[in-house]
């Protein structure tokens, strides 16, 4: 008769103890910071930290009240997503072409594409900002889109690429002998053998384009700011307002992680660029 | 036929032209301005000097002492958190691969750090982690009666190194959890049962196995590694002095601090090279891996 699924050994019990040590000592950080979010000033600096306190509310209301929460993350949410789609209109028919109509040159654009990832992005600058500058897009949600669009491109494609790379070329050709036209192949044949990978794509530009700092930093203020300048207002020198940050900062973060703990699995498939068959 | 087969070929370049086109403006506008820029003289706070420069920027900006400084600290910075996440991501990776009582939870409490960003994971170190008085750190080695460490002060290249690597060690252990799923379980049983050590089956299964994931892990650190910027932009500013100033960094201040828009170019030109040094050392390195 089976009494447990596990086998409690001592090696067993061990390595679950670790495990779960190391989970612990990992997310610490996260955990000091929500509990931070709920106490008031003066208890967010006590030495030793305090664990049991009358949790308070009052920091959340205060950051929507000073620093309008909403428009921020409004704008966070705006240009991720549109980002994102803008980025998956371009960059799937270009993967579907590198990976089923390969050329000689295919592989060269390819790494061309990606090396224009390894330009640094404090390396364009200055020129992105004085033409945002030129044309009055200074702040705009529109030149956010088109920075966090044109910085996921390269990945993007290289992740549809590995993925349409799994897929059969024999499926596509036999639709294409049956008389299909190229939309009718791309929605009843590519579409659903490629979803997985289009959504994990997807998944990664967004969480991507939520957490860029660089470009929101120096483009965007008060207009078109997104969650990561507004955490970064709150840097106070001296640092004794803890409650009021580990607030701003969990509003900031909580949904995009949220969103990861539920699309971690489709999240992963596509990251692992065809490495794992 | 011959119109078939143009339209054959036709086919795939239209379709690849949006995504090939609006890089290639993406990369050379930026660049050919950079490239003019670095040549000039221009400078945001006295516009009445003006004119060609030559290597005039590239000279000052090579000679600034800070220049040295940034280079090395930009390669320890990146060397120092691949080596520690891609060591930790593994290890992790191993302990957590079987199955045991609340193994998803734990997963899901592993990997959460990748997805905060990078303003909040600075400022949650720098203020509550390693604040000389309050911080958790400080309370940890006060238990232990030792003296408390000034973090930022006194180990600031060291304190962005552990900020980068709570980011990015959840990145690397994601992606070798998924890869260690798909080993071959009767592989492994055969080997246990020729009497192989946990060590031989660690270097001649696990690790080639690994082999591919870990060249991705690699390749997408680098990439994002070689440009840090708002974690030393949240919390040193690049001091003290220039001890966490990296390449990117230095850019910076020369451009919107200086207001130097010439040097600042001439520097993101050095960083371009850089980058792409460091890109053809890796592409030699781990290509193999990366090739189908």
């Amino acid at each position: 008769m089976k009494i447990s699924k596990y086998d409690w050994n001592a090696l067993f019990v061990t390595r679950t103890v670790a495990s779960w040590l190391v989970a612990f000592i990992v997310f610490f950080p996260l955990l000091f910071l929500m509990v931070t979010a709920f106490k008031t000033e003066l208890q967010a600096i006590a030495v030793p930290s305090l664990w049991v306190f009358e949790p308070t509310l009052e920091n959340f209301t205060e950051v929507q009240e000073r620093s309008d929460y909403m428009r921020f993350a409004m704008n966070s949410l705006i240009t991720s997503v549109v980002s994102t789609i803008l980025g998956l209109i371009i960059a799937v028919p270009s993967a579907y072409s590198f990976a089923f109509s390969p050329t000689i040159q295919t592989k060269n654009i390819m790494v061309w594409m990606l090396s224009t990832k390894f330009m640094p992005a404090v390396g364009a600058l200055l020129p992105v900002y004085l033409l945002f500058q030129w044309v009055g897009l200074l702040d705009s949600q529109i030149a956010l889109i088109i920075v966090f669009t044109m910085s996921n491109l390269p990945i993007m494609v290289w992740m549809l690429y590995s993925n349409f790379k799994d897929i059969p070329h024999e499926i596509l050709e036999a639709s294409r002998m049956d008389g299909a036209s190229l939309w009718e192949e791309f929605r009843h044949v590519l579409l659903p053998l490629a979803m997985g990978g289009m959504a994990s794509t997807g998944l990664l530009c967004l969480v991507l384009s939520w957490n860029e700092a660089f470009w929101a930093l120096n483009l965007t203020s008060a207009n078109a700011g997104t969650l990561a300048v507004l955490v970064a207002s709150y840097s106070s020198p001296e640092g004794l307002f803890w409650a009021k940050l580990s607030a701003a900062s969990l509003m900031a973060i909580g949904p995009i992680i949220v969103f990861g703990w539920f699309s971690q699995k489709q999240l992963v498939q596509g990251l692992t660029f065809g490495a794992v068959k | 036929m011959s119109s078939n087969a143009t339209e054959s070929r036709f086919l795939p370049r239209l379709l690849m032209s949006p995504a090939v086109v609006t890089l290639l403006i993406w990369m050379l506008v930026p660049l050919g301005m950079t490239i003019y820029f670095s040549l000039i003289r221009y400078n945001l706070m006295s516009p009445e000097i003006s004119g060609f420069a030559g290597w005039e920027n590239y000279d000052f900006f090579i000679t600034n002492p800070a220049f040295m400084d940034s280079v090395f600290n930009t390669l320890i910075l990146l060397g120092s958190v691949v080596i520690i996440t891609v060591g930790f991501g593994l290890a992790i990776a191993l302990l957590i691969n079987s199955p045991f009582p609340g193994q998803s939870f734990v997963r899901i409490l592993l990997i959460s750090p990748f997805f905060v960003m990078p303003t909040v994971n600075a400022l949650l170190w720098k203020h509550m982690m390693m604040n000389p008085i309050y911080g958790v750190f400080a309370q940890i080695s006060g238990f232990f009666g030792l003296e408390p460490i000034d973090w930022l002060t006194e180990i600031p290249l060291g304190s962005i190194i552990i900020m980068l690597s709570w980011q990015w060690m959840p990145f690397a252990c994601l992606i070798f959890i998924t890869a260690l799923q798909s080993m071959d379980r009767e592989q492994l049983e055969a080997s246990r049962m020729d009497g192989a050590t946990y060590f031989q089956q660690l270097r001649f299964l696990y690790l080639p196995h690994m082999a591919r994931s870990i060249a991705v892990v690699i390749m997408i650190e680098v990439i994002f590694l070689l440009s840090v910027f708002a974690e030393i932009f949240t919390t040193t500013s690049g001091g003290p002095g220039t001890e966490s100033t990296n390449l990117a960094f230095l850019i910076f201040q020369e451009a919107l601090m200086n207001f130097d828009v010439g040097a600042a170019s001439a520097g993101a030109i050095f960083a371009i090279i850089l980058a792409n040094v460091v890109a053809i050392i890796l592409i030699r390195m781990i290509g193999k891996n990366l090739d189908n």
